[in-house]
């Protein structure tokens, strides 16, 4: 089971919810999950976030593995400059 | 990952460089085309009005005249992100701000058409206005659109909000409590422009079967694309966009500001429209960055170790929703590594131009604040303040403020190499400071396509798809001629227009050495493995038993076969013979692009008569992973640093009681040139980025991030007094004084 953590100000979408665990192989099925499980965090999610698996970040990246015992952070979609 | 380079780290001639000192690079304005017409736009003199109607009948009957447009001419766009960025372009219904395009005319000459706009009759209704970002956010401020408040948002701040964001984690009220002095402050910064030297320009034809071509000035000619298609409702595969050279752009060019109005005259006028901003209109209606109101609280105990960090970010980033203060939020305590830090950002609309990326975007400010305040507590308990960064720094395994856990980060050998260098020790005359601050800044990965060809002399073209705006096409050509084995001059790398290569995004983020430089390793690899299957069916053996060892293909072993290496102009000598052509390409959105740190060391002199700053000394560090070509990498160390320093010193957006702006020209608004400067001194760091093959981190942003506190705090230390708004001009200066 991954451990996800809901950061910062996403959190507000989760009823105050900042840690959960969820089985998923790979990151799309970890957000459907999560929107299922939050259905505020849904509207969110498909906008865009941005992931931090084991400290690595990703963007729009459905297929990216994730571990059974990966560190996932979830966060505000980040943009460039 | 490969550590042994050939090539890597040297100083080729810039491949571009003889085309610029000579004059012949095409930069957007120099493109012209048979029967062209010129274009002006109309702008708002208000900073917020109602359109009551727009008369262009007069203009319309000026002869040479061909085609009036306004914002009733585009239809309605259902993407909203994409609907704003059209009507930032050509306002409908109202007038958000000063400089706000209002019509567009295109005739057979520029004067016709600067004649044309002074017949377009338009009637305003003004409306009340706001530009200061505290005063936008206050309940019951003006508001610049309605419905678009964000989410979650309460009653205490204004429908001007669209934003809000937090990072951090573990308690910061007990961690203030342990400190032994907490200091909190608030600061302001102002707008900046990018101050690219050329304006936005372009020449766009589309024809009445929907055809386009569009030549234009930008950072993304695939984001162009797309915007322009959408926005007229066109096929993007019916509209090539080329990307002319770049006269700078700085996340200044990473949206469109006039591609869609040149196209709406040409479809309707039914010829090509040059269109070109004068600087007054590059002031007025492009993007600035935004500005800010901060608060920023930390504690420190007495021996340097910074208890908890509290900030508050307050941006205005002009007449449109936009989300930009979530990355100053993210990075403001981004360069440690501390148990309880929380960081709040809300972004905020006013009745100013729409804000977009400048280099780092959201990040120097909120660094600003933060450093400064560092600083002060590093004054004030009478500590070292590179030793306190150090005892404080974020390294590999750190938990980082907005929530990822860093890997190799170079922060500490920044620090390291700061404080043994002689900047550091060399005395300091009477007037004078000395400021450090450190930066960060997160570099991104993101869409690519390159596409490689080797060339039956050996040589090798390579095709991608991102404007080159720091030396890219050098460095993309430095690793595909590595990663082949072949000299630097045998490859050639050109930005492809949007029909000849795959999508690739915007030039952003400091996205483009490490991405492209992705693709264009992997496209080498698809290359050299067809290059040694080739070998192989010359030598009849296996393509297995051939591997490729600097620039040639050789058996594996004895047992593959005794055969003299086949260099890659030999195999592609006889390609027409063996299969065809030989390329290789690839696709792909690589992430792992690796966070990098600065550390800027600056002296400023400050005269007490006039208050006049001056930089007398400026050393900048920064890790950059691998540097692919060190000048170029010194030359963007060295760009941020000068942004920063005209941030710190000299420009801002001066509006008026009315909503004007002040100065919209190079006179009033004054940016650094390079008789305001010492040598700014780069200094390499290379901690390899393990998510690129070759350690590449991005480098064109970071620089930026630290000269506006690390200069504040050298004019703090040369004056004895601290300012906590920039600019800091001399009449702020002599005020302190």
């Amino acid at each position: 089971m991954a451990r996800v953590v809901i950061f910062g100000s996403l959190r507000a979408f989760t009823d105050g919810v900042e840690r959960m665990e969820i089985s998923a192989s790979n990151t799309r099925e970890l957000l459907k999950k999560l929107s299922e499980r939050h259905p505020a965090l849904a509207e969110v999610i498909e906008a865009g976030v941005s992931l931090a698996i084991d400290g690595e970040v990703y963007k729009d990246a459905w297929f990216t593995p994730i571990g059974s015992n990966s560190e996932v952070v979830v966060m505000p979609l980040m943009v460039g400059g | 990952m490969k550590q042994d380079f050939k090539i890597l780290g040297t100083r080729p001639i810039r491949p571009d460089g003889l085309e610029k000192v000579t004059g012949k690079a095409m930069f957007g304005a120099d493109k012209s085309a048979t029967g062209m017409l010129h274009a002006r736009i109309l702008r708002s003199p208000h900073a917020h009005a109602e359109i009551v109607s727009i008369d262009t009948s007069k203009a319309e009957a000026l002869a040479g005249v061909k085609a009036v447009i306004t914002g009733a001419d585009f239809d309605e766009v259902e993407n909203r992100w994409t609907r704003y960025t059209m009507q930032n372009c050509m306002a409908q219904g109202r007038a958000l701000y000063d400089g706000h395009a209002v019509a567009a005319v295109a005739a057979t000459s520029k004067k016709i058409a600067a004649e044309a706009l002074k017949l377009i009759e338009v009637e305003y209704k003004t409306l009340p206005h706001v530009t200061d970002v505290d005063e936008a956010m206050r309940p019951g401020a003006p508001l610049v659109h309605e419905g678009v408040k964000g989410r979650k948002l309460g009653d205490d701040v204004s429908g001007n909000t669209v934003g809000y964001y937090s990072f951090g984690h573990g308690d910061i009220e007990a961690g203030f409590t342990k400190a032994d002095k907490v200091i909190e402050r608030n600061f302001k910064t102002a707008a900046t422009h990018q101050g690219y030297i050329e304006p936005q320009a372009c020449l766009a034809d589309l024809g009445a079967d929907g055809r386009g071509e569009l030549w234009c000035s930008t950072q993304g000619h695939y984001m162009v694309r797309e915007v322009c298609s959408e926005i007229l409702g066109i096929d993007a595969s019916q509209l090539r966009v080329t990307a002319s050279e770049i006269g700078g752009g700085f996340g200044g060019k990473t949206t469109v500001f006039i591609e869609p109005v040149a196209l709406k005259l040409s479809q309707k006028s039914g010829k090509p429209v040059k269109l070109v901003m004068s600087r007054e209109e590059v002031f007025r209606a492009t993007g600035p960055t935004m500005s800010a109101s901060m608060d920023v609280k930390i504690g420190m105990d007495k021996n340097g170790k910074i208890t908890a960090g509290h900030a508050k970010l307050r941006y205005q980033g002009g007449a449109f929703p936009y989300n930009m203060v979530m990355m100053g939020a993210m990075s403001a305590f981004a360069c440690y590594d501390l148990e309880n830090v929380q960081s709040e950002g809300w972004d905020v609309m006013t009745n100013r131009p729409k804000m977009i990326s400048y280099r780092a975007p959201g990040a120097p400010m909120a660094t600003y604040g933060v450093e400064s305040v560092i600083d002060e507590l590093c004054q004030k308990l009478g500590l070292d303040p590179i030793e306190v960064r150090l005892k404080n720094a974020a390294r590999e395994g750190s938990k980082s403020s907005y929530g990822p856990t860093y890997k190799a980060i170079g922060l500490v050998e920044a620090l390291e190499a700061a404080k043994a260098h002689p900047h550091y020790a060399a005395p300091l005359p009477a007037n004078t400071g000395r400021g450090v601050a450190c930066g960060f800044w997160f570099n991104f990965g993101g869409q690519v396509s390159v596409s490689m060809a080797i060339n039956t002399d050996g040589t090798v073209n390579l095709i991608e798809g991102n404007p080159d705006i720091g030396g890219s096409r050098a460095s993309i050509s430095m690793m595909a001629a590595e990663a082949l084995g072949i000299p630097f001059e045998r490859v050639r790398t050109i930005v492809g227009d949007t029909a000849s290569v795959g999508f690739s995004d915007v030039t952003d983020g400091s996205r483009v050495t490490f991405a492209v430089g992705i693709a264009t390793i992997n496209a080498a690899k698809a290359a050299i493995k067809e290059l040694c299957k080739r070998a192989a069916m010359i030598w009849e053996i296996d393509a297995e038993a051939v591997e490729w060892v600097d620039g040639a293909a050789q058996p594996t072993g004895h047992n593959a076969g005794n055969f003299p290496p086949m260099s890659l102009a030999e195999i592609a000598a006889t390609s027409g013979k063996t299969g065809g052509p030989i390329a290789g390409h690839h696709e792909g959105a690589p992430d792992k692009a690796g966070v990098s740190f600065g550390v800027h060391l600056v002296d400023v002199e400050v005269d007490p008569e006039t208050g006049f700053t001056s930089i007398k000394r400026y050393t900048a560090f920064q890790d950059v992973g691998k540097a692919i070509h060190p000048a170029y990498v010194e030359g963007q160390i060295q760009g941020g640093a000068v942004q920063g320093i005209g941030w710190a010193l000299s420009e801002e957006y001066i509006y008026g009681e009315d909503g004007r702006l002040q100065n919209p020209g190079f006179l009033d608004y004054r940016i650094p040139v390079a008789s305001d400067l010492p040598m700014i001194d780069a200094v390499i760091i290379e901690v390899p980025n393990p998510g690129h093959p070759y350690g590449v981190r991005g480098c064109g942003e970071t620089a930026i991030v630290p000269p506006l506190a690390a200069i504040s705090n050298g004019v703090a230390q040369a004056i004895g007094k601290r300012l906590f708004e920039l600019p800091m001009s001399p009449p702020k200066i002599l005020k302190a004084l």
